[in-house]
């Protein structure tokens, strides 16, 4: 099958920064695809290239079978977006939202109408469907631009971070929607900064950053082989004299803030050391690695703007 | 034309002047009965007030000249104000446009509809100035009337034009200011609306002919009057040309605020 979308050597610049240096990407048919990145690494304007909105400098966009940006219409027929803001018609009931916005792909109403009663039902908005967008709550409104962007009865969804802002609650609703969106065979493709979200939903990730894509696989493959299996933090009062000590019995360590963070293959003679001297006032976890610490281990923990 | 904004369909923009037209006729009520009030209480106070000492202008009442050039002036209104604040509030509070951006329509589909749909709400404000007229027998019904509505369209597309071009340049509502206080009020002074244009010295009269509401009033008020405008076609030729300058620099503009 061919691939959904495909992303050829890509660049795009803006003045003196070049914000997509020569991305790569393929989305499978069927697949969820994350684009994971710290803030400003191009996620966006990689989604926006990936539309056809803008036109790159250099490389080619395949979209659905069409040359982009040249083809972005016929190509965003068969496309749904959940942009990272939402842009809801505040003129409008929840109804209206998407009728109104079916009208853009070329659907009567008469067509949208009768398909508004599962769009509403899989949203958990049925009780709401003739309030306006200022009365619903951020994880409705969400679940509503989630649901408008089904109206098309689209391919592929592309999400910009779908759940910035919303409350766990709120979060694990819209994971249960797209999870179910996958398994109706739609193509996800979606960036995030939260690991939980990309380790829960998707079956690949790129990790982009600085505009290209450092890393890339399925998430437990990354892990398996971009990161030493096991982590323990340390932190508390007597770090400063034991650190050099607690050091040398890990393979690599990372300090952010005031917790040292050790990666090894073999945890125990770190483990017995520290339970031999933890009295001393030192506190330490110990869990295995995940898709974070890979996260960090690739973009570093420097402070994004 | 780039492929970015190339329209994607000769009907594309219809869906977007269709939303506009969803959200006006939730306010219908409210927007009619202020169509037709505005007019009504300012020729009433202008007309019975000053011309009670104006006596005729042009061989005509006060009232009646005033509302000849009402009906261009209202239209004007309209289109800048739908094209400037409401457009504005789209494109930059709202982000409908960037929703709609996101389906198969192009930014020309948006700019088109909403030109078009600027003129089709500048429209109804001019025909209600046409039937406080006719309601208050300003003016006996004359076929010349029935040549009012391309007058009131090409006003509307003249000023919708040139409205999407300032939109496109503005950060902020009060950028809108510099527009009015620089353009449109000037403009309405010198075109002809309240007194006639032979009364400005020559200089300024000459800058009056570079305006596109000389020349709606040119076209609107002998309309009103029951008489055929001297040189139509140049009338309607330059508000065509406002229009359409307007609104290319306005599709270009936009491109280059949103699509970059």
């Amino acid at each position: 099958m061919p691939p959904v979308l495909t992303l050829h050597h890509l660049t795009k610049s803006y003045g003196n920064t070049t914000v997509v240096a020569g991305i790569d990407l393929t989305v499978a048919r069927g697949s969820c695809h994350g684009l994971l990145g710290p803030n400003g690494a191009g996620k966006t304007t990689t989604l926006r290239l990936a539309l056809g909105l803008i036109a790159p400098d250099h490389g080619e966009i395949t979209l659905l079978g069409h040359r982009l940006p040249q083809e972005g219409p016929l190509a965003r027929a068969r496309v749904g977006v959940v942009p990272q803001h939402d842009n809801l018609d505040p003129d409008f009931t929840v109804r209206e939202n998407l009728l109104v916005y079916a009208h853009y792909f070329g659907l009567s109403s008469r067509e949208i109408a009768a398909r508004i009663p599962a769009l509403l039902n899989f949203a958990g908005l049925t009780a709401k469907a003739d309030a306006t967008v200022a009365t619903l709550s951020g994880g409705m409104k969400r679940r509503l631009t989630l649901a408008r962007a089904l109206v098309n009865d689209p391919e592929l969804i592309i999400l910009d971070e779908p759940t910035t802002g919303l409350d766990p609650q709120a979060r694990h609703l819209v994971w249960q929607g797209l999870r179910q969106l996958v398994k109706q065979g739609k193509t996800l493709l979606l960036t995030t900064h939260f690991m939980d979200e990309a380790e829960r939903l998707c079956d690949q990730l790129s990790i982009i950053d600085h505009g290209e894509i450092i890393a890339e696989g399925a998430p437990r493959a990354l892990l398996a082989d971009q990161i030493e299996p096991h982590v323990v933090e340390i932190y508390g009062e007597a770090l400063p004299r034991w650190r050099a000590h607690l050091e040398s019995l890990a393979l690599r360590v990372e300090t952010s803030g005031e917790t040292l963070f050790c990666y090894t293959d073999d945890p125990a003679p770190l483990l017995a050391r520290l339970a031999a001297v933890q009295h001393e006032g030192l506190h330490y976890l110990h869990r295995p690695a995940n898709l974070e610490d890979l996260f960090l281990k690739l973009t570093g923990r420097d402070l994004r703007d | 034309m780039t492929p970015l904004s190339a329209p994607s369909r000769w009907f594309g923009w219809f869906a977007v002047w269709r939303r506009n037209l969803l959200v006006w006729r939730k306010l219908a009520f409210a927007s009619i009965l202020g169509n037709l009030a505005d007019p009504l209480l300012y020729l009433l106070g202008l007309g019975f007030g000053l011309g009670r000492f104006l006596g005729k202008i042009d061989g005509v009442p006060y009232l009646t000249f005033l509302a000849a050039g009402t009906v261009a002036y209202s239209v004007m209104n309209t289109a800048t104000f739908e094209t400037l604040y409401s457009a504005f509030s789209r494109m930059h509070v709202q982000k409908t446009w960037e929703a709609i951006l996101n389906t198969p329509l192009t930014l020309t589909d948006i700019l088109i509809g909403e030109w078009v749909w600027a003129t089709t709400k500048s429209a109804l404000s001019g025909l209600a100035v046409v039937a406080v007229i006719w309601a208050l027998d300003l003016a006996p019904f004359a076929l010349t009337h029935l040549w009012l509505a391309p007058v009131i369209l090409a006003t509307g597309l003249a000023f919708a034009g040139l409205g999407l071009a300032v939109n496109a340049l503005a950060p902020n509502y009060d950028f809108f200011l510099y527009y009015f206080t620089l353009f449109i009020t000037p403009m309405v002074l010198m075109a002809g609306v309240f007194y006639p244009a032979s009364a400005l010295p020559d200089w300024l009269a000459i800058l009056a002919q570079w305006l596109p509401l000389t020349h709606a009033v040119a076209l609107a008020r002998p309309l009103v009057l029951g008489q055929w405008p001297a040189e139509a076609g140049a009338h309607f030729a330059v508000l065509f040309v406002y229009g359409l300058i307007g609104f290319a620099f306005g599709l270009l503009l936009t491109q280059r605020r949103l699509l970059r």
